[in-house]
């Protein structure tokens, strides 16, 4: 229709490849002060097809319960949660066995008193303190992240040109690659030359380097009945896999919706293509009408 | 333009009603046979993609306030409440917060089109302009809205934007306290940008109804610059425009859902998932991708008042266009030099973009003054000056003479 529009084209291709460049000479500098870039796992639920693995979020619920929870709220998430589809998939009678384990705080009764009862389907998940204030008292100063969207709150850049790839590869794994490199990260005794605050540990994974969570996980510690190997790389990669499940309940939905939605919009395009075809025709060739 | 525009309708209702209320004559004219030019290219799709999106931004936003609490304490967790427990409210979010960006992929891949084909020109200052508007208004509408999830982001992007006016001489600090409704950014701004993000998009809105209307007066211009001439430059609106655009909005929905349903947080910023915390200042405030080269530009210069004057310069000098650019040509096709230095223009815009991203420190901020004063270089002295010397190429006769092989062009084939 118009040579020119090639150019234009070429002109846009030139632009981003020149803007690429200049990224790459400011990258190394950036990168310098940065920690380590987490190792980047396979996960089932990456990629358009991906959906969470009910087995290992079912042993990552394990991990929460017996060693995160200690510490960490999931305040956002509520104990039908566990029996959603798409979850840990647990049948609602374990859900609600899951729920009266754990102690919830109800009130105030007749009396205007607060009281504990065993948690039901619909309560939320209990908190470890009252308060962000007495979790600092117990804690030596450190006040442990609510778990609930921690997968979305945490990563780390990619950098040019990676991030141009991530967008075409569907990576957005950073912040379960994050949490598991987190607990893999631990160093003791820390590298020659490192000094830390008391009160901290030498995490390379962590910015700065110097975290406040004593290492949680150490193998054995946590027993699994499915067979999975009892080490701290598998119970990290599950802790990981469930509290991305926390943050996004929806992904297997919202993937499995999106693939619909691709073939519909597909069909309607390529018609509209045709349609759009046939309807210039006779505009593109004169001579022929 | 008008000649072919008579609507004369059948039935005795449409009749009685066009005597009354020309509703129906106004569509007609407006969107059935308006004539278009033939040689439009998919650049010029755009303008129905904005139109498109502020609508899917209307109907999502709106369902989206029907969950969502504007209070310091339950913002937040409102929308994870949206995100958890709303049937399909994840899927109104993502398509809320991707939509605003494409929203922005559209308006910059319009204004592109504008500046390189010269749309600009004498008679369509006045077009532009209210686009100039129109843009301006969805940078406020956008970032009133980033501010509603109330993470961290959130909170210190209001507090840097808002803390931009105290750079006004003398009244700056009590604006400041004027626009949070209070000492600090808390409940009372949160309350007025909630309210605000509701209001603009009808704003929008209407400017967008006096931009189609000033479009309809001066016609739409073309990839070769030269005003349609005879009924063989021109198609009918439907079915021709309206197939194409619907065509390409098809294409623009394939990559919206690819973000939407595959890689909804790809263009967030993780710490967005924090709930705000005055006390806590992230290591690196950085807004939204689509504010990253005026984010640039504002830190490029060192005294924050005149950083702020250029940041405001940086948009508003685009509505000046019609007057910086004296050149009579308007496609950058026919202008050479024209057409490198604004291509230039685009890298530069790209470039500053992406030292908005980074930390202003060191090389980044020499990079960005360089970029700086080039993007402010180009519009008031390189374009000027262009006009004046610069040879340009031949115009074609016609539309058609540009799009038909030579002989062709004699019977009419944009009858339908």
């Amino acid at each position: 229709m118009n040579v020119h529009r090639s150019n234009a084209h070429r002109s846009i291709v030139l632009a981003v490849t020149l803007a690429g460049s200049l990224s790459v000479a400011g990258m190394h500098a950036a990168c310098a002060q940065e920690a380590e870039a987490p190792p980047r796992q396979h996960w089932s639920f990456h990629g358009p097809f991906g959906t969470y693995d009910t087995a290992q979020l079912q042993r990552g619920f394990k991990i929460y319960r017996e060693v995160c929870a200690t510490c960490h709220s999931l305040k956002l998430l509520a104990f039908r949660n566990l029996a959603d589809p798409g979850g840990p998939e647990f049948s609602e009678a374990q859900a609600a066995t899951i729920a009266s384990s754990f102690q919830v705080t109800d009130g105030p009764n007749d009396k205007g008193e607060m009281f504990q009862r065993p948690g039901k389907l619909a309560d939320h998940f209990p908190l470890p303190f009252p308060n962000d204030q007495a979790a600092r008292a117990a804690l030596g100063g450190g006040l442990p992240p609510d778990m609930s969207v921690l997968a979305k709150a945490r990563g780390y850049e990619a950098g040019f040109p990676w991030f141009i790839f991530d967008a075409f590869t569907q990576y957005q794994e950073d912040g379960p690659d994050y949490i598991h490199a987190i607990l893999n990260g631990y160093e003791d005794p820390p590298p020659a030359g490192v000094t830390l605050a008391p009160g901290t540990q030498y995490n390379k994974y962590f910015p700065g380097d110097a975290i406040a969570m004593p290492k949680p996980l150490s193998d054995g510690q946590v027993e699994y009945t499915d067979g999975a190997p009892a080490t701290v790389e598998q119970y990290s990669k599950d802790i990981s896999a469930f509290l991305m499940w926390a943050a996004e309940p929806k992904l297997d939905e919202r993937k499995r919706l999106g693939f619909q939605v691709f073939v519909f919009l597909l069909v309607l395009t390529g018609l509209l293509y045709f349609t759009k075809r046939r309807v210039w025709h006779d505009v593109h060739h004169p001579a022929a009408g | 333009m008008s000649a072919n525009s008579i609507y004369k309708p059948q039935s005795p209702l449409l009749q009685w009603l066009e005597r009354r209320l020309p509703i129906a004559g106004l569509v007609y004219s407006s969107f059935i046979v308006y004539p278009t030019p033939r040689n439009l290219n998919y650049w010029w799709t755009f303008g129905g993609i904005l139109t498109f999106m502020l609508g899917a931004q209307m109907v999502t936003g709106i369902v989206l306030a029907m969950h969502y609490t504007p209070h310091v304490d339950l913002a937040f967790n409102s929308v994870e409440t949206i995100m958890r427990d709303v049937n399909y409210g994840w899927l109104l979010r993502y398509l809320h917060a991707n939509g605003a960006s494409f929203f922005f992929v559209a308006v910059y891949a319009h204004i592109i089109r504008g500046m390189y084909y010269g749309s600009y020109k004498d008679p369509r200052e006045v077009l532009w302009i209210l686009g100039v508007i129109l843009f301006l208004l969805m940078v406020v509408t956008g970032f009133m809205g980033y501010v509603l999830p109330w993470g961290q982001m959130s909170f210190w992007a209001a507090t840097v934007i808002t803390n931009l006016f105290s750079a006004i001489p003398g009244v700056g600090d009590p604006i400041v306290t004027w626009l949070w409704g209070g000492y600090a950014v808390g409940n009372p701004t949160l309350n007025r940008f909630y309210s605000l993000h509701y209001l603009l998009p009808f704003v929008i809105a209407g400017v967008v109804v006096l931009h189609i209307w000033a479009l309809h007066m001066v016609g739409q211009n073309n990839p070769t610059g030269v005003e349609p001439k005879a009924e063989k430059d021109t198609v009918a609106f439907t079915p021709y425009a309206t197939v194409k655009d619907a065509f390409f909005i098809g294409v623009f929905c394939l990559f919206l859902a690819w973000f939407v349903f595959y890689i909804p947080n790809y263009l967030g910023h993780s710490d967005n998932y924090i709930p705000a915390n005055p006390g806590q200042t992230p290591t690196h405030i950085v807004p939204e991708w689509y504010y990253l080269p005026f984010y640039a530009i504002l830190r490029a210069i060192p005294s924050k008042l005149l950083g702020v004057i250029a940041l405001l310069a940086s948009i508003v000098l685009l509505a000046f266009l019609p007057w910086l650019d004296t050149s009579r040509v308007r496609s950058a096709n026919y202008r050479p030099l024209y057409r490198q230095f604004l291509i230039v223009f685009f890298l530069v815009v790209i470039g500053l973009g992406y030292l908005g991203s980074q930390p202003p420190e060191g090389g980044y901020v020499i990079a960005a003054r360089v970029l700086t004063a080039y993007y402010f270089v180009f519009l008031l002295i390189i374009l000027p000056l262009l006009g004046l010397f610069e040879t340009t190429k031949p115009l074609p006769n016609s539309i058609s003479e540009s799009v038909l092989p030579a002989g062709s062009a004699a019977p009419s084939g944009a009858k339908v």
